[in-house]
């Protein structure tokens, strides 16, 4: 059994994804940055004057600091995610672009390297400029906020690797809705991003804690506040990093069921 | 596409100027039907995504209504009322879903359709006229968001949401938000040329979303912003909404409903004729 690793191949095919993306960077950047911009300003600045003034958080964080770490953390969620449903299955099916790579030299485990490390370009860009977002909006508390960029990434593969799985098995994308309504809302709506899970009934607060995003915004929060400790820190990391390891094997089988036969 | 095609292909109707500008109602109301019909049948096969929609509103309501009003506890609204913050929340998100259901059955579906799967194509092969799609479609839209706003209705009664009989009338005010957005995202979505004209759309619906007075009160924001925000068209629902849900009801709703029903009609009347353009050029 070969683990799927970093070829000329997967980076030739990385950069034909790249290339594709030349033709839409600028809408991407609207859903990318400019909507948890929005997100930002609407609920952590003005919904935050009535927080703040309000019973308002544990510790005495503003409401401000509290949210964009975890915004940060579930946008890049979602654009790990919507990269990994249309894309995927529109290279399989619709344009076909992965038959007209393994035409060339470029081999199975090359596709899926090079379209995971596409995806990582892009979960890394948007969080680096949501960044520059969240430093303008005065709502960085500590210089380790500078490694809620790597969390992100973390975050958004942990999505990524197993929705591209499930993308190559598909056959057309109503799959993709359920997903969405399913589990990447409740989960952006329930992991922590918009209040501390511990405001859950008992029961949502453990399966909040079992879900990827509750670890990345947690991770991201942590490091933005600069309050995080070297334990819990390594926790997050790791249970990240079993999310990807796990959605890249299944990606890898469901990759070669797909195109192989 | 002159007016000459318009009137090739839809038959001639006893006709005032005024049925020449809104060339809709109810004449065609039987053969719109048809189409009504087709969607209800292709939505019988992907009814778990029908379903799911009754779910989004109501996360929604829970994250925000439970969860971060458990960090604000009560807000007073502009009318001086002091709600808890569910109270205060759960009315501004049946007016959002309304108006994001209706935006996403004229934009997303409709483009989709007309671009695609060439729907129209088929339906203009029969007896139909392209403004009968486009009130079927429109039709469709508005008993798919009135089913969801009832069930919405309903558990916001069962959590102890709802102050005032009033309410009752919040079902069919969600109807005219639903139409005031079918028609305004019908007209919208002939102008689209590609999937990432989309996040155009997007562009003007979730700043709506996020600040026409959803999460907090007007008095929030400064005065400028203030005018800004009673601009939009979401504050309107919102604003009918609220009040009908509190009780607190009076004159000034109609001037939120009669916005509203002149957006829809205005957004009907174009796009109807460019849905037209578009099909029979």
């Amino acid at each position: 059994m070969t683990v799927p690793v970093l070829t000329p191949g997967a980076l030739a095919f990385a950069g034909q994804r790249l290339t594709a993306y030349r033709h839409f960077w600028r809408s991407s950047l609207i859903s990318s940055v400019l909507e948890p911009a929005l997100f930002l300003a609407s609920m952590g600045l003005t919904l935050g004057i009535l927080v703040d003034r309000g019973p308002g958080l544990p510790g005495g964080v503003s409401y401000l600091s509290f949210l964009a770490p975890g915004l940060l953390a579930a946008a890049a969620m979602q654009t790990g995610s919507f990269e990994s449903t249309y894309p995927v299955l529109g290279a399989i099916k619709w344009d076909k672009t992965y038959d007209a790579v393994l035409a060339t030299p470029t081999r199975v485990p090359d596709l899926l390297v090079g379209q995971l490390l596409y995806v990582a370009f892009r979960v890394t860009t948007s969080a680096a400029l949501f960044l520059a977002v969240l430093v303008l909006f005065g709502a960085a508390d500590s210089w380790l906020v500078v490694l809620a960029v790597p969390a992100a990434l973390l975050t958004g593969m942990a999505f990524a690797a197993p929705i591209t799985a499930y993308a190559a098995t598909l056959d057309n994308d109503s799959g993709f809705a359920a997903v969405q309504r399913f589990l990447i809302i409740p989960m952006f709506l329930f992991s922590g991003t918009f209040f501390p899970v511990s405001q859950l009934p008992a029961v949502f607060e453990w399966i909040a804690y079992v879900t990827p995003l509750w670890h990345g915004v947690s991770l991201a929060r942590g490091l933005a506040l600069g309050t995080i400790d070297l334990g819990a820190g390594l926790l997050h990391v790791g249970y990240l990093a079993l999310w990807i390891a796990g959605g890249v094997l299944l990606a890898r089988w469901a990759y070669r069921r797909r195109l192989l036969t | 596409m002159s007016a000459e095609t318009l009137e090739l292909a839809s038959p001639p109707q006893p006709g005032s100027l005024l049925l020449r500008v809104f060339p809709l109602y109810p004449l065609s109301a039987r053969r719109a039907g048809y189409l009504v019909q087709r969607n209800f049948l292709v939505a019988k096969r992907t009814w778990v995504l029908f379903v799911s929609g009754f779910f989004e509103p109501f996360f929604y309501l829970l994250s925000i209504g439970v969860g971060i009003g458990g960090l604000v506890g009560d807000v007073v609204t502009d009318t001086g009322t002091s709600l808890t913050y569910q109270q205060f929340v759960a009315p501004a998100l049946l007016a959002s879903s309304a108006m994001n259901g209706a935006i996403y059955d004229a934009v997303h579906n409709l483009y989709f359709k007309l671009r695609y799967s060439k729907l129209y194509d088929a339906v203009l092969a029969t007896p139909l006229s392209a403004p009968d799609a486009a009130v079927g479609e429109t039709t469709w839209a508005l008993l798919r968001g009135a089913s969801y706003s009832a069930a919405f209705l309903v558990i916001m009664a069962i959590l102890g949401l709802v102050e005032s009989w009033w309410a009752v009338l919040a079902l069919p005010a969600a109807i005219l938000i639903g139409f005031a957005f079918a028609a305004a995202g019908l007209a919208a979505t002939t102008f689209l040329r590609s999937w990432q004209d989309f996040e155009f759309v997007q562009l003007a619906v979730l700043p709506m979303f996020l600040f026409s007075t959803t999460f907090y009160p007007l008095s929030t924001y400064p005065e400028p912003l203030q005018w800004v925000v009673r601009c939009t068209p979401l504050y309107h629902g919102i604003e009918l909404i609220r009040n009908l849900v509190t009780g607190e009801v009076g004159w000034s709703l109609l001037g939120n409903a009669v916005y509203l029903l002149v957006m829809g009609l205005i957004g009907l009347a174009i796009g109807a004729r460019r849905l037209s353009g578009l099909l029979l050029k």
